[in-house]
């Protein structure tokens, strides 16, 4: 259970809303009217199994696709709430490069392999303007260290790291320019069990002393108990069930969520 | 009012639908309150619903009817219908909940454990681990093990970690869920001390306790939870 949220605390705009989000692939409906809205410091989980809509939800609310019908609207840093369907492409572009960030569950998908761990945390700095080397070398640095990644290897590239180095260095690439909302896509899917509790550790960490909001898919439940604040269960492109994680989880109403939370195989 | 918990006519029932959508009813028309300064024991044998109901008071089991009053903030909030955030919210700075069990999260030291919910509220590093230190040795926990992750810890440690972190908040509200379970005399004794205090500071208790000595020791009024057994 994460017991230490800032959400709401004087936010009482919500950051992203989203307003009957649906999105076809010819006569599957992969998702289906999907409301909700999610507040600056919030994280949210989806939970559901493999073919239930997550990643296509993911991907509508990063605005990556383009949904057959409703809209996600988000507060840019002025305050205002815009459509992003409605914005123009370097506002797209300012989100992606600085107020969000996104991490994919295959580490490679989201770094460069090729390039150093310093270069590849450093880009996302030089695409907001920063021009000093050495500034951006210190800020890379002290981002490695943050995400536990020894200095030593900031010059060696993420194909010479471990899958779950890699993905750190993917956060740490993601979170340098503090951004107020990171999505995630199966953040621990693919590694072993013991770097699964050192990486949740430093993601829960992370995003409650920067205050980040955070929408994580997920199939896993524990990693929704132990990041999440609210969950939302998915079958079938529908949102089935939505609360409180620890409510959802132990008090589940659905016979689908029942099924999910029985299902855990104990350690 | 100045109840700091008002409940009327709460009810839960749990619907299996993994066993063919049985409905099993925990409780009906549980209705009490709790005044600040007070401690209300739940009483009844075990199997009647008294841990559900401190659930439903943390907003941790959904109420299906019925009205769970808490005094959030100068203002009373109905936990049984509210948002997910207002629970939240009442949870950092109003409810706290000290369960038998704790749920340890990996690698973080037992002083930072302990001195996390008043660190949340605000409070500066330094003066929370400082209270939590303080704390933590007045339940015998031996300041070598403060730098460790408690889940290395045997139970009984592991309870007075989590009573630490319990009652190191200074919530308005605490729900003690068995807190003296699996503790030797001398720590019952602290535990029974340190509820006290918090009565002495106007916290609003509701507990779960099976030794007949200590319920004696701090309940103010005990509510008979077999009256809101519901009828199956």
């Amino acid at each position: 259970m994460v017991e230490n949220q800032k959400a709401g605390q004087d936010n009482d705009q919500p950051l992203l809303l989203a307003e009957g989000l649906s999105k076809s692939y010819g006569r599957l409906m992969a998702c289906r009217d999907v409301s909700f809205a999610l507040y600056p410091g919030e994280v949210l989980a989806i939970v559901g199994e493999s073919g239930s809509g997550k990643t296509t939800l993911l991907q509508l609310l990063s605005a990556q696709l383009a949904p057959s019908a409703g809209r996600v609207s988000y507060r840019m840093r002025d305050g205002v709430m815009r459509d992003l369907a409605a914005l123009g492409e370097a506002e797209r572009r300012f989100l992606f490069r600085t107020d969000w960030g996104y991490v994919h569950q295959d580490p490679a998908l989201g770094l460069r392999m090729a390039v150093s761990a310093g270069a590849n945390v450093g880009e996302r700095l030089m695409a907001v303007g920063w021009n000093h080397y050495g500034r951006i070398r210190d800020t890379a640095s002290s981002w490695l260290e943050r995400v536990e990644i020894d200095i030593g290897r900031i010059d060696d590239a993420p194909r010479t790291y471990s899958g779950g180095m890699r993905q750190r260095l993917q956060i740490a690439r993601n979170l340098v320019t503090e951004p107020r909302l990171v999505f995630m896509d199966e953040p621990t899917g693919g590694l072993d069990v013991s770097v699964q509790a050192r990486l949740l550790d430093l993601m829960r960490n992370l995003v409650s002393e920067l205050g980040l909001a955070a929408i994580v898919v997920t199939h896993d439940l524990a990693v929704a108990r132990l990041l999440s604040h609210r969950v939302m269960v998915m079958k079938g492109g529908r949102v089935i069930e939505t609360g409180l994680t620890d409510q959802v989880l132990d008090d589940p109403r659905e016979p689908y969520t029942q099924l999910l939370v029985s299902s855990i195989l104990p350690a | 009012m100045t109840a700091m918990i008002e409940i009327t006519n709460a009810e839960k029932t749990f619907v299996m639908h993994l066993q063919g959508g049985v409905e099993l009813p925990v409780v009906s028309g549980v209705s009490f309150r709790v005044e600040p300064g007070e401690c209300v024991v739940l009483s009844g044998p075990s199997g009647t619903g008294k841990s559900s109901i401190l659930k439903m008071i943390f907003g941790n089991y959904r109420c299906d009817g019925g009205r769970i009053g808490i005094r959030h903030e100068g203002a009373q909030i109905d936990l049984a219908t509210a948002e997910p955030r207002q629970v939240l919210s009442v949870r950092r700075s109003t409810i706290g909940y000290v369960s038998q069990f704790l749920r340890a999260v990996p690698r973080v030291a037992t002083i930072d454990v302990v001195a996390e919910p008043l660190i949340v509220n605000g409070a500066a590093r330094a003066h929370a681990r400082e209270q939590a230190g303080s704390l933590l040795r007045s339940l015998n926990i031996p300041e070598r093990l403060w730098a460790l992750p408690p889940s290395t810890f045997s139970g009984g440690e592991q309870q007075r970690v989590n009573i630490a972190r319990g009652f190191i908040s200074n919530l308005p509200i605490l729900l003690l869920d068995e807190p003296t379970a699996s503790l030797d005399a001398a720590n019952r004794a602290v535990v029974v001390d340190l509820i006290d205090e918090k009565k002495r500071a106007g916290v609003a208790m509701v507990a779960i306790v099976h030794d007949d000595e200590i319920r004696h020791l701090i309940a103010d009024r005990i509510v008979d939870v077999t009256s809101f057994a519901a009828a199956a």
